[in-house]
């Protein structure tokens, strides 16, 4: 297992530093999300759910399976509207997609026509830089990624971690300061998921961007965030939310072994079993 | 190329196998069965038609013969056709078939698109489109040869029409299809509207696309031979006209020889252009390099 050696993070003194200004990077207020489903019911996915997140802050929200957590992230980027309440972002409601914000989603989003090379490219290219730019950058974030070498690869010629850090590469080149992570790393075997996780934390500590991780995994969520904001079963609202007072750099193999997390762990549990609990059992009840 | 590990893996891993005969060799000896036993069908076949039509158990007047038929074949190519030189008449049903299927093509597209991206339109549209395809379309072949004359402006109309249902919609298909993540990633890292189109949903839709285009071409050449038939001044459909007018079967023949060599070289062009442009597709990758 690499250490990796990252400068010490200064985002735990960031937050306290934040937490008595008014401004956020990103803030949910009261919002109810409804959907039309396709029989013509109204579903709730999120109910009166306020959150808000320090910039330069890594908040994982964690809750049941299909118990809306997705749709705070839709809610931020913008790809989504709030029923009722407010998105916040910089202080500003949300209107349509932010330049500021990065997204990286659960499947596979890259696009299976371009090769790494034009993939990592794809978002300065989009957004009008000359191609030479947008070339030159997207080779230094592959590097950085660890994928140098692969640049002429298809999507389909990579594994699923690899295919991972091609997301990651088209996320972070476009430099946001708002990092939506929508379970990016489920998909992954046990190890690359801890490879990849301390991939992440590596590449945010050379950045100041607020990250909102959402994950149904909780051992995840701790060891990544500064704050674990647990979801109650659908319709979504906010049970409870933790402060992960774990010092960085982490490890992610190893900090699990750690007293503290152990502790942490056991607490933020008792408040997410029930809340799995209900959830699994309406879904028993469904099937 | 992946039938050479399949073959040794077999020979390999047979048991009780006695003769262990190396991979490759084995499949070239296949292979060479498999060239022998397809000339040897031509033979059997063209061989059995000259030979039943010369002892009279074929009646050449109403089925014609294979030297009858390359000897028409050799008078047309030398001494050209009533309707001028034999390459003129390739070259006149070509570029009707080409141009209508480049229209239709490009036609098809971008209906596709356009309402597979608008659902409003497409719910309006959809009983007409409907209409319009189910009506067979060489019956429209009549009025465009009236409405635009003998000259090749009425076949490219019809091959336009023949190309443009199935292009429409394999094109409005794919755009239905495509990934809704992929739709979302690119909004996010930065795509306007037009540009998701030209970088997301047309890249995506390719394979639909393409899928449709062997299918096309030959629908495309359909159409241009059917307005050849209906009337004309050249091209291979014409050809045929006047040789049915004359009994000449051997004729009729002489021409569809010729026509299915060309859509067989175009075939290829076809699979030649579907690999380059789609290359980033699993198999058509993996066809390649390995």
């Amino acid at each position: 297992m690499v250490i990796i050696s990252q400068p010490m993070k200064n985002s735990s003194t960031m937050t306290h530093d934040v937490s008595n200004q008014v401004t956020s990077a990103i803030e949910l207020r009261n919002v109810t999300k409804r959907f039309l489903t396709p029989t013509g019911q109204i579903y709730t996915a999120l109910r009166d759910l306020t959150l808000s997140v320090a910039p330069g802050e890594f908040c994982a929200v964690v809750g049941p399976t299909g118990c809306g957590k997705s749709t705070t992230l839709g809610l931020i980027s913008g790809l989504e509207r709030p029923s009722v309440g407010e998105a916040l972002v910089m202080g500003k409601p949300v209107q349509g997609i932010d330049p500021r914000i990065g997204y990286v989603f659960q499947a596979d989003a890259v696009f299976p026509w371009k090769n790494v090379l034009r993939n990592v490219a794809t978002g300065p290219l989009l957004r009008g830089q000359p191609k030479s730019e947008a070339y030159a950058r997207a080779r230094d974030w592959i590097t950085r990624v660890g994928l140098a070498g692969f640049e002429d690869r298809y999507p389909h010629q990579l594994s699923g971690g690899m295919r991972k850090r091609v997301a990651l590469a088209q996320t972070f080149i476009n430099e946001p300061q708002i990092l939506l992570m929508d379970e990016p790393f489920s998909a992954l075997d046990v190890q690359t998921r801890t490879l990849m996780e301390d991939e992440l934390l590596n590449l945010w500590s050379s950045t100041s961007a607020s990250v909102v991780f959402v994950t149904h995994d909780l051992e995840e969520a701790i060891s990544l965030a500064d704050r674990v904001c647990v979801l109650t079963a659908g319709p979504a609202t906010v049970k409870g939310i933790y402060t992960i007072d774990l010092p960085r750099p982490r490890n992610v193999a190893e900090i699990r072994f750690e007293p503290r997390f152990v502790q942490l762990y056991h607490e933020i549990w008792e408040d997410l079993r029930n809340e799995v609990m209900i959830s699994y059992e309406r879904n028993k009840q469904r099937v | 190329m992946s039938a050479i590990s399949n073959e040794s893996k077999e020979t390999m891993t047979a048991p009780g196998n006695q003769e262990v005969r190396s991979g490759p060799a084995n499949y070239r000896r296949r292979r060479m069965l498999v060239y022998v036993m397809r000339a040897l069908l031509l033979v059997v076949i063209i061989g059995g038609w000259e030979l039943g039509s010369r002892t009279g158990i074929i009646d050449p007047f109403f089925w014609g013969e294979p030297s009858g038929i390359w000897a028409q074949i050799v008078t047309w190519a030398t001494q050209g056709t009533a309707q001028g030189p034999l390459w003129e008449q390739v070259a006149v049903t070509l570029e009707e078939t080409i141009i209508g299927f480049v229209i239709g093509v490009v036609l098809g597209v971008i209906f596709g698109v356009v309402l597979g991206r608008n659902k409003f339109l497409a719910d309006i549209l959809s009983p007409y489109i409907k209409a319009a395809n189910a009506i067979p379309r060489v019956v429209l072949g009549p009025i465009f040869v009236i409405a635009l004359g003998l000259g090749i402006q009425s076949k490219i109309a019809l091959a336009v029409v023949m190309v443009f249902f199935i292009v429409f919609f394999n094109a409005f298909q794919g755009v239905r299809e495509v990934d809704r993540n992929l739709l979302a990633n690119a909004r996010i890292l930065g795509a306007s509207q037009r540009q998701l189109s030209t970088e997301v949903i047309i890249p995506s839709a390719m394979s639909w696309i393409l899928a449709s285009l062997h299918t096309s071409f030959s629908f495309a050449l359909v159409g241009a031979i059917v307005g050849e038939f209906v009337g004309s001044i050249q091209g291979l459909g014409g050809l045929i006209q006047t040789a049915k007018g004359t009994f000449n079967v051997n004729g009729v023949f002489a021409a569809m020889v010729i026509m299915t060599v060309v859509a067989l070289i175009m075939d290829a062009l076809v699979t030649a252009l579907e690999n380059r442009l789609i290359r980033w597709r699993p198999n058509a990758v993996s066809d390649s390099t390995i």
